[in-house]
């Protein structure tokens, strides 16, 4: 039913892509009580919602995004928006719509215009970073091209900017702390906030992105 | 308080810089460290320096766009991508950038401009005066378990113009701070295996993996493994553990380089050392055989880590 819906919906895409796609879970679509949809802001192709900031899930490791639901429980990850959804959230539609979103493929963001400068500038701290303030490139442990390192290196690639930036600030101002041996906490620290913007639009302009699981 | 502790710190950085004994040997005369070494009153008041200033080698961008600067392009492909520039030369599956981070540029990561200018050498493992390019075989051969290129092939000479661009304005036949890796005191309490594989748990084990395998992504490795067929061998200098606690204390983890004692940097070093990895190239009958000819050195190759303390302390003690 829901295969079938999805090609009347979205007749553009190509019948092979929508035929490997698997129908959503109830939690995705519909969500529980106080666990709202996943799909009203992520979207149920796992895309996110560039305007609002919320980020694209598709691709993202399952275990990755268990990790951060139950983060948000434990309030080491801390939002708004996500905290009290997280908390409401059962183990059994946590593991269903982590293997959704999983197995999504990365939707293509929404062009963004950018300033070339500063786009061409989060394009050296990607790749190069700047040791000099000990600032590593972001593709040393994120892939070559953000793609990601299973399952603790999330990929980077072609997610939104205003949620890179946030996240980027979020571990700068320590409401974001369940990062591995700090390592995301320490490297925001020497980010500035020009860092900050330059990265998070470099990367929106990236993908999509294949990936790994 | 903060003015004498300053002074300290720099004497004794000048001296470790000094009075490194490995690896090859400046020309005498023409180490500004042994100058402000004999005239601390000078030092004393320059109390705002705890560390002398570091070469900056131009950027990556700086790379000039024409013949030359595409030789330079090749060298700095082949030292980060090496598995793929280099394929046939690599016996494991590590690029040169592993261990020289900052695709060469970084200070205590065995940088290649500081490399370059203190060539030729005289070596102890090689018995000889090797110039800049039978060192970097040396690197292929142990380093990457591979066979060396050829002096004059094309990827020698890419690598070597390479490191010569990284170079530019830098003095020659002088050691740079920064050079090589940091030398790690010897630790107070003798290094440690069990120790050791808890700090690699907690510290490493995320990327390189719970048994040292490296993290492999779409068939190439994300994060370099650290022991193991694909790993260095027992010839290259990592195998050292005074080297291998010099590069981590410096370096690692990746991003948080000098938050690991030093303790713990010994410790780490041991524990990965322990680990079985591609036989030293040099091998000959047997391994007792080879490390008595090859291995006269702080490193676990047919030495038990009770062994190694014991060497480690005689030689803290003689002051060497």
């Amino acid at each position: 039913m829901h295969s079938l819906s999805k090609l009347g919906l979205a007749g553009t895409l190509a019948w092979t892509a929508s035929a490997v796609l698997a129908a959503p879970p109830a939690i995705v679509t519909q969500g529980k009580g106080a666990a709202i949809a996943c799909a009203i802001c992520h979207g149920e192709e796992g895309g996110g919602n560039a305007q609002a900031g919320y980020p694209a899930l598709a691709r993202l490791p399952a275990a990755y995004i268990a990790k951060q639901l139950a983060d948000f429980k434990a309030g080491t990850r801390r939002n708004a928006v996500m905290s009290p959804i997280a908390a409401a959230l059962q183990a059994e539609d946590v593991d269903a719509a982590a293997r959704y979103f999983a197995d999504l493929p990365r939707p293509k963001p929404a062009a963004v215009a950018a300033d070339a400068a500063l786009v061409a500038r989060g394009k050296d701290l990607a790749n190069s970073g700047d040791w000099g303030r000990q600032i590593p490139p972001c593709f040393k442990c994120h892939a070559t091209d953000g793609t990601g390192v299973p399952p603790h290196f999330p990929p980077i690639a072609g997610q939104n900017a205003p949620y890179t930036e946030a996240q980027l600030k979020a571990w700068q101002a320590g409401t974001r702390a369940n990062d591995p041996q700090k390592l995301m906490r320490t490297v925001a620290r020497h980010l500035t906030a020009d860092d900050v913007r330059a990265v998070a639009a470099y990367l929106a302009t990236l993908g999509p992105q294949e990936g790994t699981k | 308080m903060n003015r004498l502790a300053g002074y300290l710190l720099c004497t004794f950085a000048l001296g470790g810089v000094a009075h490194a004994s490995d690896g090859p040997t400046a020309p005498p005369g023409k180490d500004p460290a042994a100058h402000g070494k004999a005239t601390p009153r000078k030092v004393a008041r320059t109390p705002a320096r705890p560390a002398p200033s570091r070469f900056t080698p131009p950027p990556a961008n700086a790379i000039p766009d024409d013949e030359f600067g595409r030789t330079v392009r090749l060298g700095r492909d082949i030292f980060v991508h090496t598995q793929q520039y280099a394929r046939d030369y690599v016996g494991n599956g590590l690029n040169c950038a592993n261990c020289h981070l900052d695709d060469g540029r970084k200070a205590d990561s065995a940088p290649l401009w500081a490399a370059y200018v203190v060539y030729p050498a005289y070596r102890k493992k090689t018995g000889q005066v090797d110039t800049f390019q039978s060192r970097l075989q040396g690197c292929f051969r142990y380093s990457m378990n591979g066979k060396p290129p050829a002096a004059d092939s094309k990827e020698m000479t890419a690598l070597v113009t390479y490191a010569f661009w990284l170079a530019q304005g830098a003095p020659t036949g002088t050691r740079l701070p920064g050079q090589g890796y940091v030398k790690v005191a010897t630790p107070p309490r003798a290094p440690d295996l069990a120790r050791g594989r808890e700090v690699y748990r907690s510290n490493c084990a995320i990327c390189h993996g719970a048994d040292g395998e490296g993290t492999q992504v779409n068939g190439e490795y994300a994060f370099p493994p650290l022991w193991g067929k694909d790993s260095f061998n027992w010839g290259a200098g990592m195998h050292r553990v005074d080297t291998a606690a010099g590069f981590i204390k410096a370096n690692m983890p990746y991003g948080l380089g000098g938050t690991l004692s030093d303790q713990e940097a010994w410790d780490v070093a041991l524990f990965m050392d322990s680990h079985d990895r591609p036989q030293d190239p040099r091998f000959k009958d047997s391994v007792a055989k080879t490390r008595d000819a090859h291995h006269d050195e702080d490193c676990l190759y047919g030495r038990t880590p009770e062994e190694l303390a014991a060497s480690l302390k005689k030689r803290a003690k003689s002051g060497k």
